[in-house]
């Protein structure tokens, strides 16, 4: 597979200066639609609710770019994409944007072709074993069944980390977050390890949520973010200040309850700049004046996207922790709107 | 007769038959010859009495006080109170994206819904001689019809295929019998061809004559996709696997180097190697636009994989039969075609039944591993959306179970139609 995606993605790189990227942006505007790529299928992050509509985190990424863009957030055609098959969906132009939970690693930035555009969750990698375990640190994990989702960067930080620390473990390869946890549960390993994120929503679930402790060793960096094709630069643009538009609205206090009032300029020259009524920042973009003020009207700010999808009131329950503005002590942090 | 020793009693009618005795009538018989008749089956009875009732007390209470009407997880939980039960609600709440995807317009949920009821008219006549043979006329209709309502659009697209199918047929019944055979396929796939031509600029001019919304193929889901897959693949690759069996046993080298080719080749792949190749690879042998409908590339592939084994079903069928058959076509003076389609086929096809069933009902639940190129088929919607929506997630038995159910019903009723088709055309004692 991974050599499939290699050929692939060299040959598409081969077309892209002819004929993907001739301008993402206006084959986007002439559809109407944007592509998104998204998971099938994780909770908070990306699932369809009972009326078939997208929602989540990584989905409201898409509603914003495409409100920016085309200035309807729903003009969005979700494709779904597994792990296996997400690479070469965005190499091969089937989709323009994927935000799927997809770790910026060096390889899939230079060697796939593709350009992660920002973080828009700064993750790592986690373990959950059950209480009665009375195992307080994943180094006493010696000798231990893991089971462990296939075709992701878990499966080798896993590896990397048990022979940093000399211990040996067991692997038990499964497909889907669910079944794992299903696995989990009826104790057919010990640990179930994968992003700390995914750990905390599955628990939330679990019959007996007490029963399970999530260990509080951290052995990965897992910097998740949109990312889009090599070679159009106009486009990353787009979607790369999008995401920024986001995350400096909420450093200046910009929500989508004040944002109308706001746009009708403040003493902030930034936030002026970042609504339009002061600069041409969206014409530098290719696009008008307002459109990070829809982005940001399309789902709130970093923020209230963060609060209502996968926050400590919904049933997901995630502390901001890393991905708290850099002001009070997190990661997010978005280069200046000027 | 009077000096005849005076007999004190004399029966004048027989002695009612008794009963038989307890051990060797009835219940008791039965149960002495099949499950005790030793101490090896006695032994196994009790095990398996044993385990079933197991099974049973401890599930039965799990179904029974199943929960119906929540809307998450978690308040079933609430309402459950530790207690055990299943957690139906995931059933009600999502029955309809289980049947139909998560992305078919909702109101327009009849639509599948008749095609499905029409497909049951359809097929009967096929199934089923005794019915009036004139219903064969809407069988024909049918597959267009279908299209029309599950993808919508203007009426016109179906009807211009269906117009060129038949001036193909008529050209090829003309020529075949004024030059014979081949010029007269020639003659239709030219026909099909040309009206299909002049056809599209109809369609285009008219998008809106008679319209259904239009519904994109990948919007398309659920137990719809799998019976969608399941009958098209299977009716298309009959015929193409009629052709491919009939080139395989073919005197012209090249034919017959092609078929075997293609049949060997198809069946040394795994299907969800193909089904990968019809979902990525394909996408970079298009430009960027033109991307030919998932679905599409999906039906060609699983349609040229069962066919390759059909393929070798039928030629087992053809092989069966009596080399006298062939030298009896012969000696008729029938040309090919006409031995094959009156003489040969007939009989092989019969002897092949069984094997096609099997391959079609394989076939049938092998289009829920289209779920690991994220189209959301029945098992898809369940491994995806379902089981990892924020509500829903950590269940599992419940929706699983119910896909089994679904799919045993549909599979279970193709084996029995099967065993009755056998058993209508069994020509060995009348």
């Amino acid at each position: 597979m991974k050599k499939t995606v290699f050929l692939g993605a060299l040959t598409v790189a081969g077309l892209a200066a002819g004929l993907v990227s001739a301008g993402t942006l206006d084959d986007v505007k002439a559809r109407g639609k944007l592509n998104c790529g998204v998971t099938t299928g994780v909770p908070g992050f990306a699932e369809p609710d009972a009326n078939g509509v997208w929602q989540g985190f990584d989905v409201a990424v898409c509603r914003a770019v495409a409100a920016a863009v085309l200035g309807d957030n729903m003009a969005v055609e979700f494709v779904p994409t597994t792990g296996k098959t997400r690479f070469t969906a965005l190499a091969s132009g089937e989709i323009d944007l994927l935000a799927r939970n997809t770790t910026w690693t060096m390889s899939r930035d230079v060697d796939l072709k593709f350009e992660f555009v920002g973080v828009n969750y700064y993750d790592g990698q986690g373990f959950m074993v059950p209480a009665s375990l009375g195992v307080s640190s994943a180094a006493e994990l010696d000798g231990a069944t893991v089971c462990i989702q296939t075709g992701t960067t878990t499966e080798l930080n896993l590896a990397d980390f048990f022979r940093a620390n000399g211990i040996s473990y067991e692997p038990v390869p499964i497909e889907t977050g669910s079944e794992a946890a299903q696995l989990f549960l009826a104790g057919s390993c010990d640990v179930y390890t994968t992003d700390r994120s995914a750990l905390a929503a599955q628990r939330a679930n679990f019959p007996n949520p007490d029963d399970y402790v999530v260990l509080p060793d951290v052995v990965s960096k897992e910097p998740l973010g949109p990312l889009v094709r090599h070679g159009d630069n106009d486009w990353g643009d787009i979607a790369r200040w999008t995401l920024n538009a986001l995350i400096t609205a909420e450093e200046l206090g910009v929500t989508s309850d004040n944002i109308a009032e706001m746009s009708a300029g403040t003493n902030n020259p930034e936030i002026n700049r970042l609504l339009g009524s002061e600069g041409t920042l969206g014409e530098m973009l290719g696009l008008d004046a307002e459109w990070a003020k829809r982005a940001i009207m399309s789902g709130g700010n970093y923020g209230e996207v963060f609060e209502s999808n996968i926050g400590a009131a919904t049933n997901i329950g995630l502390a901001r922790g890393l991905n708290a503005q850099w002001k009070d002590g997190g990661l997010i942090y978005s280069p200046p709107f000027r | 007769m009077s000096d005849t020793p005076n007999i004190g009693f004399v029966r004048h009618e027989p002695i009612p038959p008794s009963a038989p005795p307890i051990q060797q009538a009835g219940m008791v018989k039965w149960m002495r010859e099949n499950l005790f008749s030793n101490w090896i089956n006695s032994i196994l009875t009790i095990l398996s009495i044993y385990f079933v009732a197991k099974i049973i007390l401890a599930s039965t209470p799990w179904m029974w006080n199943g929960v119906w009407t929540t809307s998450s997880l978690r308040e079933c939980r609430e309402v459950l109170q530790g207690t055990i039960g299943a957690c139906w609600s995931v059933l009600a709440e999502r029955w309809n994206q289980m049947l139909f995807g998560f992305k078919y317009p909702a109101e327009a949920y009849w639509r599948p819904t008749l095609a499905f009821v029409l497909l049951l008219v359809c097929i009967a006549p096929i199934l089923f001689q005794k019915l009036p043979r004139n219903m064969l006329i809407f069988s024909a209709i049918y597959p267009f019809l279908a299209f029309w309502l599950i993808w919508g659009g203007t009426v016109l697209t179906p009807v211009v295929v269906a117009l060129s199918l038949i001036a193909g047929y008529l050209a090829f019944v003309k020529m075949e019998r004024l030059t014979g055979f081949a010029t007269g396929l020639l003659s239709g796939v030219v026909a099909v061809a040309l009206v299909l031509y002049l056809g599209s600029f109809v369609t285009a001019a008219l998008p809106e004559f008679i319209a259904l919304e239009p519904v994109a193929s990948r919007d398309m889901g659920g137990f719809m996709l799998n019976l969608i897959l399941g009958t098209v693949c299977v009716s298309l690759s009959i015929p193409l696997g009629i052709v491919l069996a009939l080139g395989r046993q073919s005197n012209m080298p090249i034919i017959k180097g092609i078929c075997v080719v293609f049949i060997e080749f198809i069946r040394g792949v795994p299907l969800i190697t193909l089904l990968f190749v019809a979902n990525v690879v394909l996408s970079y042998f298009f430009p960027p636009g033109t991307n030919l409908d998932l679905i599409l590339r999906v039906i060609i592939m699983i349609t040229l994989f069962s066919a390759a084994y059909i393929a070798e079903v039928i030629r087992g069928g053809l092989a069966a039969l009596p080399r006298g058959q062939y030298e009896a076509a012969d000696s008729l003076g029938l040309d090919y075609p006409q031995a094959m389609r009156l003489i040969i086929l007939p009989q092989a096809l019969k002897i092949s039944i069984p094997g096609i069933v099997n391959v079609a009902v394989g076939l049938f639940k092998d289009t829920t591993l289209v779920s690991v190129i994220s189209m959301f088929d029945l098992v898809g919607m369940i491994r995806g959306p379902i089981s990892s929506s924020t509500a829903w997630t950590g269940i599992y038995w419940e929706l699983y179970l119910f896909a089994i159910l679904l799919f045993f019903v549909v599979c279970y009723g193709i084996s029995q139609y099967s065993q009755w088709l056998e058993r209508q055309l069994r020509t060995d004692h009348h």
